[in-house]
């Protein structure tokens, strides 16, 4: 049941997803991407690159474009499609308000407690792990294209990613002008 | 105006105008909440923003919620996510439609094959802000990169990590007592 699995897949997001935004990022991934195959590597980049130039938080961003895309690909109609990105959108939101309550009614007591913070801290750099880890499984032949296939793809791509890096490292780009900068890149090269 | 509209519509205005992801939010909250509407102090919006990040979730939801709730308890919190959700929702629904709809289009195509490595790139760029605030070194840089090999190579889901991460340290911390 395909619904249901929307809402598990993206209840058990909301639910583990620690650090937030870019580092909910592999949490998506590994679920969408790799263990239910509702979106491929280059979708789910696609995903990235709209809800960076897009309002809104990327965790809601992805809930509710994977919701209607897996449906619609499943071949449902576009208006199950919206009904598939309801319940991945409200799974995704709902164990952070179970969260608020049992925080706020028990958990606040145990905050300060050292067990509790042995474990933040160790979350801490999991997560990193976590955001690095979704840089590398993103590092496909379909994001790249491949050096066997075609050589003059794959030196663009490899240029887009270090200029992308270096302008938004050290030089301060906004993302969201990186991104319609490789847009207008992609659009003058390819087409 | 009720407040539950009003905290609505104050939430709707900030989820419709930060690009760019939730911390994008943390000064637009700011200013509406602690300096217009004088909802909250700053001492409480610092506490509450700092139970957001270390709760697991979206942190602009977790944020909503918290604020809601310290302000007309639960039914405060649903009014002022449902204001934060709302935009992103729409606008992404209708670019899921379109792009569905035109992702076979060549434009479409070239566009993105030249957004897709960049997009990698933008994904690196926090690794490396916040590996310096988890306070990594080179001593111990080998955790996340094994970390992320686990996940990438061996195709381990996260959620599988992050709870042995929790339990390993909460036994950890249990055994230093």
């Amino acid at each position: 049941m395909l619904f249901l699995e929307l809402f598990w897949t993206f209840f058990k997001i909301g639910l583990f997803g620690f650090g937030g935004g870019y580092a909910m990022l592999s949490m998506i991934q590994g679920e969408v991407v790799t263990s239910h195959h509702w979106l491929t590597t280059s979708q789910f980049a696609d995903i990235v690159a709209i809800s960076q130039s897009t309002p809104g938080p990327i965790g809601i961003n992805s809930a509710t474009y994977a919701g209607y895309v897996s449906v619609v690909n499943e071949g449902y109609s576009a208006a199950m499609g919206v009904v598939g990105s309801l319940v991945a959108t409200v799974a995704v939101v709902l164990p952070s308000f179970l969260l608020v309550l049992l925080v706020l009614s028990v958990l606040r007591r145990y905050w300060e407690h050292p067990a509790a913070k042995t474990v933040f801290a160790a979350l801490r750099p999991t997560v990193v792990g976590l955001l690095l880890a979704a840089v590398l499984v993103l590092m496909t032949k379909d994001n790249f294209g491949s050096p066997a296939e075609d050589m003059w793809q794959f030196g663009i791509s490899i240029f887009l990613f270090v200029a992308a890096f270096v302008g938004t490292q050290f030089f301060k780009v906004s993302p969201i002008r990186m991104i319609l900068l490789c847009a207008l890149a992609g659009l003058l090269l390819y087409y | 105006m009720n407040f539950y509209l009003q905290g609505f519509l104050t939430f709707l205005k900030i989820g419709l105008f930060t690009i760019g992801g939730g911390y994008a939010m943390i000064p637009l909250i700011e200013r509406e909440v602690v300096e217009r509407r004088q909802w909250l102090s700053r001492e409480d919006f610092l506490d509450l923003m700092s139970l957001s990040q270390a709760l697991p979730g979206v942190f602009a939801v977790n944020f909503s919620i918290y604020i809601g709730h310290r302000l007309r308890g639960l039914r405060g919190s649903l009014a002022l996510t449902a204001g934060i959700v709302l935009p992103s929702f729409v606008i992404i629904l209708l670019v899921a439609m379109f792009f569905s709809a035109f992702a076979d289009n060549r434009v479409v195509e070239a566009i993105f094959r030249g957004v897709r490595p960049a997009v990698v790139a933008l994904i690196a760029v926090p690794c490396i802000k916040l590996g310096k605030s988890a306070h990594i070194t080179l001593a111990n840089v080998w955790f996340p990169i094994a970390i992320a090999l686990l996940i990438a190579l061996l195709g381990i889901s996260p959620v599988y990590i992050i709870i042995a991460v929790a339990l390993g340290a909460f036994a950890y911390g249990k055994f230093l007592q």
